[in-house]
């Protein structure tokens, strides 16, 4: 059992936890995540590791409510324990050479942005953020991103907040301006990384995508995490979940990940939480 | 004459009640059926049914025990030679391995060596007083906790060491728990055993993954003077066809890890499966018989079975494509995927075959199927669970110890691996095999581990 010592709402259904794990903690690394379950019931979720703790054992998450799982783990307060806690999982960010780097992240994928633009700014690498959300109320880690990039920039679709825009619209006045980008990482929903790979590929840059695939084990057991890249198959949970953005097939992965979005897989109605959901919803 | 005496069958439950649940199919015998199968034994001097077995059970000693109703003793007798007797019981393939070698299948049936090991698995009264050797204050590690893993485990706290294993998954038992379904393999007697190594003092670490949560390094600097890894198979196999990641398709391990290990068939649990009402199974092993009668359970109207050679050919156990029968799973011989078809949403929605023949036997005395020309053919399904094999847990490459062209961990024949304190058996090296393989490899390291102590104190 993992306990969590620390929840702090960032932003309309984006949470931060902080929970005690140990093993995580001695070895996580920028790029890579953890799969949960909350409760002895639960189904096993992956979420990226935003932050760590190696001395007191420690690992922060950062995560959205957007169906059961992860609304049972909101139910959770400080001093509760989740049940199931294991990582680090997947390969760690490949950053060490890198000179001067870009980091794209939207919505809530900016969580598992952050720990990148992090670990860039701690080896001293010259790095920009463009951060995206579809209004104000939906910012997140603005302060963190902004302390930890030479320079950022921050979009909202609907021009609520910083600059109105997709976050392509950002990155593309930002590779106009440099010319010597050495790598590209962007995270956040696949339609975002798919467009954002399309303006990369046009200035021939580097560019790294996180894949969000359905995991079940996380060990490379089970393929469910299985992604094509650059025409052979891949599982996101140990070759990823980085891939070069330029190879990987990103109408199948969208395609994958709604799996069970048609499925009559848990009831919500009678979930008396469901009004967090329907909150969320109303955002959307 | 016990010569004239018929095999005993275990009572099964009747297929059409089975189906709609996921209880045990095979009843065990009762005292009275175990001994009269026990008197079908001749007690052969020679004992050739004992070559068959690859842990070497004394086979006519444990049933001599059970004619003369001493189970405990019986239950003794098995314990020299085996840790997990009331599941490879159950789930050893018998039939090519003990009683393939039994005097008594020469003109009849041979005597049913399996069903009698599980009658005293389960009926013994042994508490079995295991007093532990003197603890030796010698840490040792296990990875992964599948039946390598917890006989390594089981014989090494038994002679005293203090005993760790690091298991990835929320759950132990590896395939045991994950894999083969609680209607042939109970996860009660999984529990049992796991329950007994914690008696005798072994520690369990779940959710900590070798080669991420830790590496072997780490292990060597928390104190741990030898490790064995048993960390199976794991990586699944798909064909390489076109429409292999539309929605619906699944490898045969995360279609049972979602059933078995995450129980999907509860109404309790929230992992998700969807099926439709007609499932393909494409494979013809153990693993896709475990599939294919797990998805009938799940309601699925038609289960076709997809196998590219003849019923002869399948390695699956009989007495699996028997029960398949049963339970009216439709097998399709002779026949080869091609292609899997999706609708307009990206879920599957068939599997287009084409027709195969034996050709003339090869070198190795095997014939190989040719397509039928023009043979192709739809069968309308909703999903389809790919079931032709596993290949080598991908983490074993980053652990630093030898691995062969297979990804497979390269050992000597005592076990060891490239690194003088770390052995390794069962899939991890031999590749997809069997539940009492890997459990005499991990009992063999133990072993080999202790001789290695030993020889280190005499020094
Ligand atoms: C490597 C990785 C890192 C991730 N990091 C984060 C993170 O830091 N913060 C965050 O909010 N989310 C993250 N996610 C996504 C997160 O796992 C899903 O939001 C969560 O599983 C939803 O579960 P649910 O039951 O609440 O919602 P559901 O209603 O069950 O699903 C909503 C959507 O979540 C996705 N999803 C569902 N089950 C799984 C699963 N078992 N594995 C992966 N995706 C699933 C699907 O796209 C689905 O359509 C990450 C996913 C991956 C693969
Ligand atoms: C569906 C199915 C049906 C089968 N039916 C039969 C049968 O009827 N009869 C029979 O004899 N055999 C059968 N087999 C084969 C048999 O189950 C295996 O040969 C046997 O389980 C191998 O044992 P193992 O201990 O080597 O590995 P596994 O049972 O695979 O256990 C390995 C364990 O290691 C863990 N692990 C993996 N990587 C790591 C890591 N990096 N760190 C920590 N832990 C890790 C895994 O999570 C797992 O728990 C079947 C297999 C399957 C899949
Ligand atoms: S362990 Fe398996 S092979 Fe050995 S005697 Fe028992 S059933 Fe036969
Ligand atoms: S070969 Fe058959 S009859 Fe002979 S000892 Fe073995 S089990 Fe008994
Ligand atoms: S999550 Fe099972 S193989 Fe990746
Ligand atoms: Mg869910």
């Amino acid at each position: 059992m993992y306990r969590i010592v620390l929840k702090e709402t960032l932003a309309t259904a984006v949470v931060k936890m902080t929970v005690e794990a140990p093993y995580v903690a001695r070895k996580a690394k920028a790029g890579q995540f953890i799969i949960l379950r909350v409760h002895e019931n639960s189904e096993r979720i992956p979420l990226t590791i935003a932050d760590y703790n190696r001395e007191d054992g420690l690992i922060t998450i950062i995560y959205q409510v957007v169906g059961k799982a992860t609304m049972d783990l909101n139910n959770l307060e400080e001093g509760d324990f989740i049940h199931d806690f294991v990582g680090p999982l997947g390969k760690p960010s490949e950053i060490e050479h890198l000179k001067k780097a870009i980091v794209v992240g939207g919505g809530v994928g900016c969580a598992i942005a952050y720990p990148v633009v992090k670990a860039l700014a701690e080896q001293n690498t010259e790095v920009f953020s463009v951060v995206g959300f579809r209004n104000k109320d939906l910012v997140i880690l603005e302060e963190e991103f902004a302390s930890h990039s030479d320079k950022m920039v921050l979009m909202s679709d609907d021009g609520s907040y910083g600059t109105k825009g997709f976050v392509t619209t950002g990155l593309e006045t930002l590779l106009e301006e440099h010319k010597d980008i050495d790598c590209v990482f962007a995270i956040g929903p696949i339609i975002m990384m798919k467009n954002v790979s399309a303006v990369t590929k046009k200035y021939g840059v580097k560019t790294v995508v996180s894949m969000n695939s359905i995991m079940i084990d996380g060990t490379g057991m089970c393929g469910g995490c299985r992604l094509t890249v650059g025409g052979e198959t891949k599982f996101a949970c140990v070759d990823g979940p980085e891939f070069d953005g330029h190879l990987v097939d990103f109408d199948e992965a969208q395609s994958r990940n709604n799996i069970f979005k048609n499925q009559p897989v848990h009831n919500l109605e009678e979930d008396k939480d469901c009004r967090l959901l329907k909150e969320i919803e109303n955002v959307k | 004459m016990s010569n004239n005496i018929q095999r005993t069958h275990m009572k099964l439950k009747d297929p059409r009640e089975r189906i709609t649940n996921f209880q045990e199919v095979a009843l065990g015998y009762t005292l009275e059926e175990a001994k009269l199968e026990a008197s079908r034994c001749l007690e052969c001097k020679n004992k050739p049914c004992v070559a068959g077995c690859p842990v070497g059970i004394d086979i006519p000693k444990f049933i001599h025990e059970i004619k003369a109703s001493d189970i405990d003793k019986a239950f003794e007798a098995l314990s020299e030679y085996t840790s997990l007797p009331a599941i490879c019981g159950r789930v050893c393939p018998q039939e090519t391995q003990c009683e393939a070698l039994c005097v008594r299948g020469i003109k009849g049936e041979p005597v049913a060596i399996g069903a009698l090991e599980r009658f005293v698995a389960d009926n013994h009264n042994n508490v079995l007083e295991v007093v532990p050797q003197e603890s030796k204050g010698i840490k040792t590690a296990i990875i992964g906790s599948g039946p390598a893993g917890l006989s390594c485990a089981g014989t090494l706290a038994k002679l005293g060491y203090d005993v760790t294993i690091f298991e990835a998954l929320h759950d132990t038992g590896g395939v045991l728990r994950y894999g083969i379904p609680e209607f042939r393999l109970p996860k009660e007697i999984v529990d049992r055993e796991v329950n007994a190594l914690k008696t005798l003092g072994v520690k369990i670490e779940k959710n900590v993954v070798i080669g991420r949560s830790l590496d072997l390094k780490d292990l060597e600097d928390d104190g741990f003077k030898a490790i064995f890894i048993g960390t199976g198979a794991g990586l699944p196999r798909f064909m390489n066809i076109k429409g292999e990641n539309l929605l619906g398709v699944y490898s045969a391990n995360e279609f049972l890890t979602r059933v078995n290990l995450m129980k999907a068939y509860e109404a309790k649990s929230d992992t998700p499966l969807y099926l439709g009402r007609n499932v393909a199974v494409v494979g013809g092993g153990n693993v896709a018989m475990d599939a294919a009668r797990s998805a009938k359970r799940l309601g699925v109207e038609n289960v076709y079975l997809i196998y590219r050679r003849s019923e002869e050919e399948m390695p699956a156990r009989r007495e699996e494509v028997e029960h398949a029968k049963e339970e009216a799973i439709e097998f399709k011989f002779l026949c080869n995927p091609l292609e899997i078809i999706g609708n307009e949403q990206q879920y599957v929605s068939g599997i287009k075959c084409i027709q195969m023949e034996l050709g003339e036997p090869d070198a190795n005395g095997r014939r190989r199927p040719h397509e039928v020309e023009g043979s192709e053919h739809l069968i309308e399904v909703d999903n389809v669970i790919m079931s032709i094999g596993t290949l080598a847990n991908p983490l074993i490459k980053t652990l630093g110890i030898d691995i062969n062209n297979r990804g497979l961990i390269e050992t000597n024949e005592s076990g060891r691996t490239s690194n003088m304190a770390v052995y390794a058996g069962g899939d991890a090296v031999s590749g997809a095999a069997t539940v009492i393989n890997a459990m005499g490899a991990g009992k063999q390291c133990a072993y080999e581990i202790h001789k290695d102590f030993m020889s280190k104190r005499e020094l």
